[in-house]
């Protein structure tokens, strides 16, 4: 008896290793490039943990089932007559139960964490009219609130490019420059069918709805060229739909803003 | 209230043609309906399948040079279409229920023959129609999911049709709904409880009440989206003052519960499976019961969660992301009696047992990455991209699709009186199970790291993970053969298999097999206890 | 609507069917109401999130008329009335009174019809005018070809309950139950519709 529940400690155990061990080096998403990033990044350490556990327990308890239990050659009848275990069953209701709750109040907090549960319409009173209605979106990250650095523009998309408007310089651009280390806030519409602007290095994506404007704050941490996305489904040309996003240091932003702003105005 | 079980139309059912014929042609014995579901699903399954193939031809290279890029999202959409509406659906509701719920409650028949002969036969035409529409001014290209204003901006033809055959499916579905929830509930032979009744039935009435539910819900989303289209009215589309996003909240209530619609009745037939081939009873029927229903609650509160990045606001986001989470907990009752169900049996290694097996181990690992879907800052960077293609094809291929080869394996020597052989099923359950992995596995890393799905064209730093994706449905292709191949061969001389082959105590196997017209010769049995197998446990120890 | 039939099909399975089915082909027809009543779920949900979140545009004009609605939700409920009392004189064997009574209801349904189609023409707004014209005429045509649809089977009914020859006697009264439900059903979503597009 002692014998079975040791081997039991121990499997239970080596799952738990293997599975901390794999969560823990085995990196499957790609560079972090926004503040967003690593908070995404800790949230899918922890999901990707519980599922290997549970995934890995499942398939060995399987598994093992079937190579223990297999009716041998000289074997004849069934199996033991058991109908159900109530308490086990109790036992396998909450613990999910509790594992869904804690990854479920967990997620939460990290939503809350990336500006999610902010209110769309405030963080945006600088480039609209505060009457506009902003149907989603995400905010920016609360313990990065650098209201003064707030660098504005406004996204439209069309089939099949985005075009990015910098309201200060009054310029358009197809490539959004923006200074590292500064927050973001974009307010995004789009002219035919839905697309959406998907960043897979900042981890941030919103769709961009036709006559429903919505919003997206971020801020880069790391300089360095990445590319715009459309991630949903808007026609034939939809997988060529994609645009760049260069992260640079704010003298360089400053030369490109200058320089673009100086060709749009002598026209 | 009585209700006689004979006295079904005998004289209509011996005009019937004899033979094979009589599944060519219309037909009111629910058993030779449940086959031609069958059949007309695995043909559409074929051409799915190819559609599939060419998808991955398509991303065996980043360029799109095998099809034009429009012909692309044609074959997407219709391979989306054509699997959940022209075989999942049809297959594990229509063939299996038609054919196992009639034994399950001790019935001749199903209540409304007529009603489901005509829920059958409105199935080939729409699917002809719809594998047409490509002929004509191109099939439709906006998704299995025809957002507007995409929907009403591509060419017209091909939407309508798609409308059209999508409607007359769901009209097909909802009169199966209906028919199975009469027959259920209605039809019982007497004497027998509903808590006797065989898991299957359970998981059918659940299934039906979601179709009633909601299939109509998708019905008139799509009438209105026709008018948008013809008449020019603006319900989805903003340049008319429309709101897309509503198109997209009615339709996920449709199409949210019917996930569930292609995978609770695959959870009745492994709970079939299970017990009979590994002679023990099913573990926790009760629990069993009230996690279907938990399901079917549920299943129809969390919609939304297909909607985290479209125009939804922070509260909303929040609250489906609870309320789907929460689905794990019925979901992983029913696993966890599964696995007890194994535990302790005298397990026979059959392929219909190892499909069964090999669902379980897929069904949680694409369960998992629902679950992780699911947390909308996790589904903010991962929504629309490969990583949900791998989540739902873990779901409905390496769940349904798997279990509807293992009830196959199980239920041929009924129909047939022919055993199937066991090499070659299990040769098709490991290149399945293998082409299957490598097709989708590395589907998960393409998502996480910036492929968006519905492309025809993409970085080229994935080309190599795409091409082993892309030979893993090869293997599928190929796993296709030998089961073919078993079931030609089997029907034409497989052994005899007797009447019951694995000793299994549920209804259908207490006649003969194939059965007869009126599925007994005499009474219907009783069955009180359809997992009533094991030794007792004191003769155990 | 593919859905529509259903209930035809349902009863055509009378034929067939000996008297001990009568209870779950009722059960199903009820089954079927409930998906189609889901049906109007979708176009009200539908109706009321426009209306909460998508402003018409400026000089879009909605004003509805009561009188004639009013009118209309009068004629249904009486004419649910009329299909009561034509049960109960099939009940009591009394065919030609049943006849009267049905032919009466479907009067009424074609009154209805007449009046919603008189309001049709005289409302200030088109089918495609904005996103408020489009929903009423889909919510109130899509019931209205419920009543049509409902007008043509009770004509039907009324016809097989002719005395002697007729189908429908109170031996069979399945068919004139199935149909009279159908109409309480239509008209209770009329009752909705009437307080959501009319008075909200
Ligand atoms: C049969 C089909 C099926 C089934 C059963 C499911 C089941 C689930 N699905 Fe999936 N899903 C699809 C088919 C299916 N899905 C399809 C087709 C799409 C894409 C549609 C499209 O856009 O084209 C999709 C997309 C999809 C999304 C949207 C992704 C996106 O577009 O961004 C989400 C998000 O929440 C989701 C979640 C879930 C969850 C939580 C479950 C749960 O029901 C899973 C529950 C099961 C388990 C969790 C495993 C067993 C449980 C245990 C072993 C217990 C222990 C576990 C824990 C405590 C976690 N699914
Ligand atoms: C519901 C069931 C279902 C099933 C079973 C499958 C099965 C498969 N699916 Fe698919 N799939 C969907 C439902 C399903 N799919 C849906 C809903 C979408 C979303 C669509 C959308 O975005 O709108 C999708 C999208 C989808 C994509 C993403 C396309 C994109 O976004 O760009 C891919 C890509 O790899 C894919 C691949 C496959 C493959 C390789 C199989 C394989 O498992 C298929 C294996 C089967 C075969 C290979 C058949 C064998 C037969 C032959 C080869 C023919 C021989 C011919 C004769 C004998 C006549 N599917
Ligand atoms: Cu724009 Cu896809
Ligand atoms: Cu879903």
């Amino acid at each position: 008896m002692l014998n079975k529940n040791f081997y039991l400690i121990l499997i239970i155990s080596a799952v738990f290793g293997i599975s901390f061990w794999i969560g823990f080096n085995v990196n499957l998403l790609p560079v972090e490039a926004s503040i967003n990033a690593p908070i995404y990044d800790e949230l899918f350490k922890i999901l990707f943990i519980i599922g290997l556990i549970i995934f890995i327990g499942m398939s060995i308890a399987v598994i093992y089932s079937l190579f223990k239990f297999r009716k041998r050659k000289d074997q004849y009848g069934d199996g033991i007559a058991l109908e159900g275990n109530l308490s086990l069953e109790i036992v396998w209701t909450i613990i999910p139960s509790i594992i869904v709750l804690i990854i479920g109040l967990y997620s939460y907090n990290i939503y809350d964490r990336m500006g999610g549960m902010k209110e769309l319409n405030h963080s945006h009173e600088m480039m609209t009219s505060n009457t506009e209605k902003i149907w989603a979106g995400i905010s920016q990250a609360s313990n990065n609130e650098v209201a003064s650095n707030n660098l504005s523009v406004e996204v439209s998309a069309m089939q099949f490019a985005f075009l990015f408007n910098y309201p200060k310089g009054e310029f358009i651009s197809g490539e959004l420059h923006v200074p590292v280390d500064h927050k973001v806030s974009m307010k995004m519409e789009s002219k035919d069918v839905i697309h959406a602007f998907w960043v897979p290095e900042f981890r941030i994506k919103q769709d961009i709805i036709p006559g429903q404007p919505t919003i997206l704050n971020f801020t880069p941490t790391k300089v360095g060229k990445y590319p715009i996305i459309c991630a949903e489904l808007c026609g034939p040309y939809h997988g060529g739909m994609r645009a760049s996003i260069i992260v640079e240091e704010e003298s360089d932003y400053k030369d490109w803003f200058n320089k673009n702003t100086k060709t749009e105005v002598s026209l | 209230m009585t209700i006689s079980i004979d006295s079904k139309d005998s004289n209509t059912k011996s005009l019937q043609p004899k033979g094979w014929l009589r599944y060519f042609s219309f037909s009111l014995d629910h058993k030779v309906i449940g086959i031609q579901y069958l059949i007309c699903g695995f043909l559409f399954y074929l051409i799915g399948g190819t559609l599939a193939s060419a998808i991955r031809i398509e991303l065996a290279s980043p360029m799109s040079d095998f099809m034009p890029r429009d012909v692309y999202n044609q074959v997407l959409t219709l391979h989306g279409t054509i699997m959940i509406f022209l075989w999942i659906v049809p297959v594990v509701n229509g063939a299996f229920g038609n054919y196992l719920i009639p034994f399950y409650v001790g019935a001749r028949d199903m209540a409304f023959p007529r009603l489901n002969a005509v829920a059958f036969w409105l199935i080939p035409p729409s699917g002809l129609m719809l594998v047409a529409s490509y002929f004509v001014e191109g099939a439709a290209q906006a998704g299995w999911t025809a957002y507007p204003p995409l929907s009403i901006t591509t060419p017209q033809s091909g939407q309508i049709i798609w409308i059209m055959s999508v409607l007359l499916l769901g009209g097909s579905s909802i009169f199966g709904g209906i028919n199975f929830i009469a027959t259920i509930i209605k039809l019982r032979r007497p004497g027998l409880k509903l808590m006797q009744l065989p898991m299957y039935c359970w998981a059918m009435l659940g299934t039906s009440l979601l179709v009633v539910l909601s299939t109509p819900v998708l019905a008139g989303t799509l009438i209105l989206l026709s008018f948008d289209i013809v008449a020019h009215t603006g319900f989805f589309n903003p340049v008319l003052g429309g709101n897309v996003v509503v198109y997209q909240h009615l339709f996920w209530f449709y199409s949210h519960p019917a996930v569930y619609i292609m995978v609770l009745p695959a959870f009745g037939l492994v709970s079939e499976i299970l017990p009979v081939h590994s002679r023990k009873p099913l573990f926790g029927y009760t629990t069993m019961v009230f996690s279907i229903m938990g399901i079917v609650v549920l299943g129809l509160v969390v919609w939304a969660h297909h909607m985290f990045t479209s125009g939804t606001p922070p509260w909303m986001r929040l609250f489906f992301t609870i309320a789907t989470a929460f689905i794990a907990v019925p979901t992983g009752i029913k696993f966890f009696n599964w696995v007890a169900t194994l535990w302790g049996g005298k397990i026979s290694i059959n392929s219909a047992m190892l499909f069964s097996c090999g669902f379980i181990i897929n069904f949680v690992f694409g369960g998992i990455t629902g679950v992780a879907l699911a947390q909308v800052p996790f589904d903010i960077h991962v929504h629309d991209t490969y990583f949900v293609v791998a989540h739902f094809h873990y779901i409905v291929y390496g769940g349904t699709v798997f279990i509807i080869f293992s009830s196959i394996y199980h239920w041929f020597p009924k129909v047939t009186g022919k055993l199937m052989n066991e090499k070659l099923g299990i040769l098709h359950f490991a290149i399945t199970f293998i082409g299957f992995n490598l097709c989708f596995a590395p589907q998960h890393w393409l998502g996480l790291n910036g492929m968006p799905r519905r492309v025809a064209e993409y970085d080229p730093q994935f080309q190599f993970v795409n091409q082993i994706s892309s030979v893993g449905a090869l293997l599928m292709a190929i796993s296709t053969i030998p089961f073919l191949v078993n079931i030609f061969l089997s029907i034409k001389n497989g052994k005899d298999s007797g009447d019951n082959p694995w000793n299994a105590l549920t209804p259908e196997w207490l006649t003969s097999s194939p059965p007869p017209v009126e599925n007994w010769e005499g009474e219907a049995p009783l069955v009180e206890e359809p997992y009533g197998y094991g030794n007792p446990i004191s003769q155990e120890n | 609507m593919t859905t529509l039939d259903s209930s035809k099909e349902i009863k055509n399975n009378k034929s067939e069917a000996s008297e001990h089915h009568e209870d779950f082909r009722m059960f199903g027809l009820i089954t079927f109401l409930i998906a189609d009543g889901m049906t109007f779920a979708g176009f009200f949900a539908a109706y009321l999130t426009y209306k909460a979140v998508n402003p018409l545009p400026d000089g879009a004009i909605y004003e509805l008329e009561l009188p004639i609605p009013t009118l209309n939700t009068i004629l249904l409920l009486v004419s649910s009335a009329t299909f009561h009392k034509a049960g109960k004189a099939l009940l009591k064997n009394k065919n030609s009174d049943t006849q009267k009574w049905l032919i009466v209801t479907a009067l009424l349904g074609i009154t209805f019809l007449i009046c919603q189609l008189f309001e049709y023409f005289n409302l200030p707004f088109g089918l495609t005018d904005n996103l408020f014209a489009s929903t009423f005429y889909a919510l109130t045509g899509f019931h209205g070809l419920h009543v049509t649809l409902g007008t043509l089977m009770i004509l039907i009914i009324s016809w097989q309950t002719r005395p002697k020859e007729g189908r429908i006697t109170n031996q069979n009264m399945f068919p004139l139950e199935a149909v009279e439900l159908y109409w309480h059903f239509v008209d209770g979503i009329w009752v909705i519709l009437f307080i959501i597009l009319y008075l909200l």
